[in-house]
């Protein structure tokens, strides 16, 4: 066996070494670049090689034979090679980097972005100042004038990859974290901005530089008005990569976010018209009534028609998620797939992808999320995020690249006059159309917004890769063009990017507020959907809220129905939010090992006991047990917990503390102490938490509830306390932890279907004063339960009241 | 514009505008759609609102109609309700969904929110104490959830008391076990809602233009 994978190797070997006597002349003509990889390349080599020797030395008796064998086969075999076969020494080590060139170079720029990513923020003072985007293009600049410097060319960035590759990331990214409830709320203002916007934009900028050209005579006469105009509508689109990059980092609010954000999402489908309209009438010269209503047409037709696409494969993803219950591992594959080819689907039309894949991303989100898992939803946003994150670095080095690859034709009057077309346009624009949607506004924009709006209409990669993609024919000027959209594109990401920060201090504009989102606040959000709507209604006209509510109601009765799986498709938003918030804790327990101390989310004592109200209790008295007590008693149940996976009887207070109660009463004693122990339990829950072993890592605490095999009796929750329900990763469905939806347990059995769960409910004061009768039937132990006891099998117990 | 009432009314108008906020329009608008509610009488009765069909579907019906009646919301210092009400009633409530001004102060658009807040707070503290008891607010939310299916009282009295439980870690903060957290009072229920900028978002849009008749 061993002669055979000599052999093998042997093959493979020869294969090179005749590849490399061919291919002499085209290996010297290696790149600088090359040989900088190459170089690594070879270390990383000599690091094996050093351990060939060793494999070689251990079997150099089959080696000898090996080598004649594969001599006297290619003697035999290959009678052209064998005139030109010259004996040479073995070739341990062999030198082929064609094969590999293209995915390790690409590997190296990939690895190239995120280490330049993880520089700039180990210097945090440079990264506080200049936005990251700045950084990038300048290293960009130093990458492509080193390579310049060794007298090769640097790589442009090709529409192509741009299209294709690097943008989707970043716009899918952008397209299913786009928060829903602003973005409606505001998309009228959005859509004016955007579409009648960036038409003024165009225009005014075409039209003010062909005036330009014309003024200044001999060298720009000859640009055309058409030029002028495609040349308007590229520079005038607000980029999203760009202000994604920057607004980021400056954590404004929600609302000017949006609008900015939203407006250069949805100007791709005019910029994507008029670039069409213009590049196919340059050719022809002129453009008539006809072609400008086609336009709007055509306009229509690809925002609508991107929409429409993205729309379709949305529901498709969310189809499929909907039986993924059993393969859960590749449920991010299918958002990822369906959105890409979402995109490409509307590109093959020559529709708006920005617009499908934004549409694909929104649509397919509220049903995917209700119907994948928790590790999934994870993935999925680390992964989007990821590649966007590394789609964005790239563009922007490529960008710096590009600037030192491309043909240069530097005309200051041209350049000038973009530039500060651009800034005057872009005012001029926000202020006008601030004028006209504030008469539309409930909530109306301010001046100190307008600002912000203007100055946060960056220009990006996108205009530069249109540009690029221009056929040389059709526009003489086109490295003019370049010239002047790089230099507008670089006006806008240093000087823009990085005064916006101060800018915004300066100005006191609002910021981003980065509170978690309470049950309170959700309460209140649904409470007010309705309210409002209820007002509409008395009011007399259908709104905004009147709509928003027909829709959720469609969606609810028919839509969810079909697209979500199983029980979930019942449910309530406040309900589905009650029980993400429950599980995130419950999740937070768990890692912190197992509940031995509070989950930081609640770093107050209060507890449930404090807000219910006070039942008249006269023949209780509750021992004053103080708190260095309250600590020991905890220590002395989590070490008794841990010596025993016995049932504990009265595992509580009562059998640890004089009772000052007891009396001598033989029957009732019983009966009494289960009362009071019910009654006391409910005052000790916020000292005593679940007790638990010392913390263990969260992978050892994970796999102890992983192998719990305990099915708990799950009870309804008779009393008003808050349960928290913990599903355990059951031995059926390993990846899954989800929420048991409370409503659906209400029964007393044991329920198999989703595993085992894991319940701690606290005990009801009222309910079981009520049920002083019904001791008999059920001896209530309270028992504390600890993640790590098995717990009780057949009876019914009581646990302890399990803070949220 | 022909929703213009005869001159008597033109000056009781003009008060209630000063008084409430709203345009003349808007004004002549809203009475059209009082008296199609009231049928053509002076005063609204709670049965008239079942008048307006989509109302029907509204999980928290009762207590937006109860609102109207509710006296806090006219007065200062109202208790309990009034059993039917008039026009300038109507119209006080209507304007608590007003927006702000384009150019209010710091100090008005607190006030306004205040108002706001107040508004809601009147309407989960039904019994007039001046707190939101943990049953009221379990009230509220089951009638949030009393539509969206059969869920039943468990999950809205699990979910209303982990938000009282938030309010009162929020507020008070520390709390000895004997201790008892009374309720959320108007203060504490500012604090918690402070981020929800309830004078942007409890608005409707009041318009100038008769649309009632398009409506049911």
């Amino acid at each position: 066996m061993i002669l055979c994978i000599t052999k093998c190797i042997h093959y493979v070997l020869h294969v090179a070494i005749f590849k490399k006597t061919n291919d002499t002349k085209v290996i010297h003509q290696i790149s600088i670049m090359d040989r900088l990889k190459r170089t690594t390349f070879i270390l990383f080599l000599m690091l094996v090689a050093s351990l060939l020797p060793l494999g070689g030395h251990a079997s150099s008796p089959e080696v000898g034979t090996g080598n004649g064998k594969v001599r006297d086969h290619q003697g035999n075999g290959d009678t052209t090679h064998k005139a030109n076969y010259t004996k040479k020494a073995f070739p341990v080590l062999s030198f082929d980097y064609k094969n590999v060139r293209t995915p390790f170079e690409i590997s190296l720029w990939v690895l190239l972005a995120s280490l330049m990513k993880l520089g700039f923020h180990l210097i945090p003072r440079v990264s506080n100042i200049v936005p990251e985007s700045c950084l990038l293009i300048v290293v960009g600049l130093l990458i492509g004038g080193l390579i310049k410097l060794v007298g090769e060319d640097p790589p442009v960035l090709s529409s192509k990859v741009f299209f294709f590759y690097l943008l989707p990331p970043i716009i899918l990214d952008a397209g299913y974290f786009l928060p829903m409830r602003p973005f409606t709320e505001n998309l009228g203002t959005i859509l004016m901005f955007a579409v009648v916007g960036t038409l003024w934009n165009a225009f005014f900028i075409g039209g003010a530089l062909y005036g330009v050209c014309q003024l200044e005579g001999d060298y720009l006469g000859k640009v055309e008005l058409l030029s002028c105009l495609l040349f308007g509508s590229v520079v005038s689109a607000v980029d999203p990569v760009a202000v994604l990059a920057v607004f980021e980092e400056i954590h404004i609010n929600e609302l000017l976010h949006i609008l900015v954000f939203g407006e250069s999402l949805l100007n791709d489908a005019v910029t994507v018209v008029l670039y069409h309209l213009f590049e196919e009438f340059s050719s022809v010269g002129t453009i008539t009534v006809t072609d400008v209503f086609l336009g709007i047409v055509c306009f229509l037709v690809v925002s609508l028609g991107g929409i429409m696409v993205g729309a379709m494969y949305g529901i498709l993803a969310a189809f499929t998620s909907r039986f993924t219950s059993h393969t859960r591992v590749i449920e991010p594959l299918f958002v990822f797939v369906y959105s890409y080819l979402a995109y490409l689907s509307a590109e093959v039309f020559h529709l708006s992808g920005i617009m499908a894949l934004i549409a694909c991303g929104a649509v397919m989100r509220p049903y995917v999320e209700a119907n994948i898992s928790h590790k999934s939803h994870t993935t999925i946003k680390y992964f989007l995020k990821m590649w966007s994150s590394v789609s964005d670095t790239l563009i922007f080095i490529f960008l710096g690249v590009s600037t030192v690859a491309g043909k240069h034709n530097w005309n200051w009057t041209f350049v000038i006059a973009t530039v500060v077309l651009c800034l005057v346009a872009r005012v001029l624009g926000v202020i006008g159309l601030t004028l006209v949607i504030n008469k539309f506004r409930i909530v109306k924009l301010t001046t100190k917004d307008q600002f912000i709006i203007a100055y946060g209409g960056l220009r990006g990669a996108i205009a530069f890769s249109l540009i690029y993609l221009l056929d040389e024919n059709h526009f003489a000027r086109k490295d003019m063009f370049l010239t002047a959209i790089i230099t507008v594109i670089f006006f806008t990401v240093f000087v823009q990017g990085m005064t916006i920060r101060p800018l915004v201090d300066l100005l006191a504009v609002k910021k981003k507020q980065e509170t978690k989102r309470s049950i309170n606040e959700e309460i209140h959000t649904q409470f007010l959907d309705h309210l409002l709507t209820g007002i509409e209604d008395i009011c007399g006209h259908y709104g905004h809220h009147h709509w928003k509510d027909k829709l959720n109601r469609f969606n609810k009765k028919y839509v969810k129905k079909c697209l979500i799986a199983g029980e979930r498709s019942k449910e309530p938003q406040l309900i589905a939010f009650y029980h993400k918030m429950e599980f995130k804790q419950a999740i937070e327990l768990v890692e912190s090992g197992g509940g031995s101390k509070l989950p930081s989310a609640m770093p107050s004592t209060v507890s449930m006991q404090n807000i219910q109200p006070k039942k008249p209790s006269q023949e209780r008295a509750l021992p004053q047990v103080s708190k260095a007590r309250e600590e020991e008693i905890r220590k002395i149940l989590r070490t008794n917990l841990q010596k025993t996976r016995l049932r504990l009887r009265s595992y509580n207070r009562h059998t640890l503390v004089a009772d000052p109660d007891e009396d001598g009463w033989n029957e009732f004693l019983i009966k009494r102490k289960r009362m009071k122990d019910l009654e006391k339990m409910s005052h000790v829950n916020n000292y005593l938490t679940v007790p638990a072993p010392p913390p263990d890592s969260p992978t050892i605490a994970r796999a102890r509830l992983a192998s719990d095999p305990q099915a708990w009796v799950i009870k309804p929750v008779t009393g008003d306390i808050p349960t928290i329900k913990v599903e355990l990763a059951s031995p059926q469905s390993p990846e899954s932890v989800s929420v048991v939806d409370e409503f659906k347990k209400s029964s007393y059995e044991q329920e198999d279907e989703d595993g085992d769960g894991l319940v701690m409910k606290a005990t009801s004061l009222v309910a079981k004063k009520d049920e002083t009768g019904e001791d008999d039937k059920e001896p209530q132990q309270r028992l504390q339960r600890c993640l790590s006891d098995p717990g009780p099998s057949a009876e019914d117990e009581e646990d302890e009241p399990f803070l949220p | 514009m022909g929703s213009f009432q005869s001159l008597p009314f033109d000056h009781h108008y003009r008060t209630l505008s000063k008084k409430t906020g709203f345009s003349l329009e808007q004004i002549g608008i809203l009475h059209n759609r009082f008296k199609q509610l009231s049928l053509n009488e002076e005063t609204l009765r709670r049965d008239d609102f079942n008048k307006v069909q989509d109302l029907k579907d509204n999980p928290i019906r009762s207590q937006i109609v109860e609102a109207f009646f509710d006296r806090r919301n006219f007065q200062k210092d109202g208790v309990g309700s009034m059993e039917e009400i008039g026009f300038e009633e109507f119209l006080t409530v209507m304007s608590y969904f007003r927006a702000p001004a384009l150019h209010t102060t710091e100090e008005q658009r607190e006030e306004i929110r205040r108002a706001k807040l107040r508004f809601l707070f009147n309407m989960h503290d039904t019994d007039n104490d001046g707190t939101i008891t943990l049953e009221e607010y379990r009230h509220v939310v089951e009638e949030l959830l009393s539509r969206s299916g059969s869920l039943g009282k468990e999950t809205a009295k699990g979910i209303a008391d982990a938000a009282m439980l938030e309010v009162a870690s929020i507020s008070v903060g520390h709390m000895a076990p004997d201790e008892f957290y009374e309720g959320i009072t108007f203060e504490d229920f500012l604090k918690i809602l402070k981020e929800l900028e309830i004078e942007t978002r409890m608005n409707i849009r009041f318009l100038n233009m008769d649309t009632t008749v398009l409506c049911k």
